[in-house]
């Protein structure tokens, strides 16, 4: 099957729907500059689970399993289902780890960085330019020879069992389960938790999404990596797509507010800002997808973004259980030594697994 | 003289396989390439890199989901 995401035009109209698409969930009621995030859905997912017992950060965001879901069906549609794994998924889950708790000090993934310029918060230019830092850092060890090792396909059960998991969260969203009184699951009914989308415009939005991803590889953290290693600009054509296209529908719809104080879900803290985000993008550069792209291949059967979205699950839990996460009021106070210790980690996992040349 | 590359990028994610062939590309600016690859997105960006580096693409199935992509730069 001819792929027509290949060409130009195609990664560029797959970013300005997501652009669009993310600006109007906000509209729908999803949080400020937040129509979409992964780092802070997959941590409302942990939240609403009880992993952590933040109050105002839970709640089972659909638009995360669309994205897988949506992955799965079109990928399983163009012949692309390949269930496969085994390159190093115990970094891999640390990896995911550690991106989410650098994510977190910044409040974002690079997804909502982007989101958070085109609302007009300024803050996100530290976010993306400390993203572009630890994708430096991390095309430095791609270029020594770094890499996680071969995968191999596997079984047919093994691709199943993301989809699978998405399912089962959507379901216990759509009936609302309570395990017991006062949950688990858990709802926010006040803060960014309490604020979200009506169920069926979030689902479709996110099962588009993930299906237009999975065709055309969009990715944020390979956008900006692929420019500086091999000069090619197409991925970046998609992701400026994104920016320009929800700056334009924020505009449209009233939703831009340019400055540094006083944004939603954002604090000023420029050196954590960067800091956290030179940590989140050192570590998707070594994983080798930004945590929308983990989704959409967990959905093709790659088991090994499957165990970095659940490092990154259990990362939002870490983060919150001993804090980390930074809010609106700053810097958490365990933040900044948490960062230190995930730049660490990655810069052992890049020194340690450099393949010599044969 | 031509000689031969040979990259069995089988199993490595992107960007792995691009950044080998970059590689191997810079190194023998000269020389015949040949990627073994097992995934339609190595594929594709194989391919894009090759392209604009002015390389021919010749795709070749192996098998079901294998690919050997012989890349020739242009004299």
């Amino acid at each position: 099957m001819k792929n027509i995401f290949f060409s130009r035009a195609g990664i560029i109209i797959v970013g300005a729907i997501i652009g669009v698409f993310a600006a109007l969930l906000q509209y729908f009621g999803n949080p400020p500059n937040m129509g979409i995030c992964v780092a802070c859905f997959e941590r409302d997912i942990a939240g609403a689970l009880g992993l952590h017992r933040a109050d105002v950060v839970q709640y089972l965001r659909p638009e995360i399993m669309g994205f897988v879901l949506g992955a799965f069906l079109m990928a399983a549609f163009a012949g692309e289902f390949r269930p496969r794994g085994g390159s190093s998924p115990l970094i891999r889950f640390f990896l995911g780890l550690f991106a989410m708790i650098g994510a977190l000090v910044f409040l974002g993934c690079p997804w909502r960085a982007l989101l958070r310029l085109a609302g007009g918060d300024g803050n996100a230019i530290l976010g993306l330019l400390g993203l572009t830092m630890g994708i430096f850092v991390g095309i430095l060890f791609l270029k020594k020879g770094f890499n996680l090792g071969r995968s191999h396909s596997q079984a047919k059960g093994s691709g199943w069992i993301m989809p699978a998991l998405m399912l089962v969260l959507f379901s216990l969203l759509t009936f609302q389960v309570s395990f017991a009184p006062g949950g688990p699951i858990f709802f926010s009914v006040k803060g960014p938790g309490s604020m979200h989308a009506p169920l069926l415009i979030s689902t479709l939005a996110g099962l588009l999404i993930g299906a237009l991803a999975q065709r055309s590889r969009f990715c944020t953290m390979g956008a900006i990596r692929d420019v500086m290693l091999t000069r090619d600009f197409h991925l970046l054509g998609g992701v400026l797509a994104l920016l320009v296209f929800a700056f334009a529908t924020n505009f449209i719809l009233g939703q831009f507010k340019p400055g540094f104080d006083g944004q939603p879900i954002a604090h000023t803290n420029h050196l954590w800002n960067f800091l956290g985000m030179s940590l989140a993008g050192l570590a998707f550069a070594l994983a080798g997808g930004c945590p929308g792209r983990q989704l959409f291949l967990s959905g093709e059967g790659d088991a090994d973004a499957g165990i970095f979205v659940l490092g990154m699950i259990t990362g939002a839990a870490v983060s919150h259980n001993f804090a980390i996460a930074s809010s609106g009021k700053g810097v958490a106070a365990f933040g900044p030594i948490a960062v230190i210790f995930g730049i660490v980690f990655c810069l052992i996992v890049g020194f340690t697994m450099i393949e010599k040349e044969a | 003289m031509e000689h031969m590359t040979a990259i069995d990028a089988r199993g490595l994610s992107c960007p792995i396989p691009v950044a080998r062939t970059k590689q191997a590309m810079e190194k023998n600016p000269s020389d015949e390439i040949t990627v073994l690859v097992d995934s339609n997105v190595a594929k594709e960006n194989v391919t894009r890199l090759a392209t604009s580096k002015k390389y021919s693409v010749d795709v070749q199935a192996v098998s079901n989901d294998e690919y050997k992509l012989v890349l020739k730069p242009s004299k």
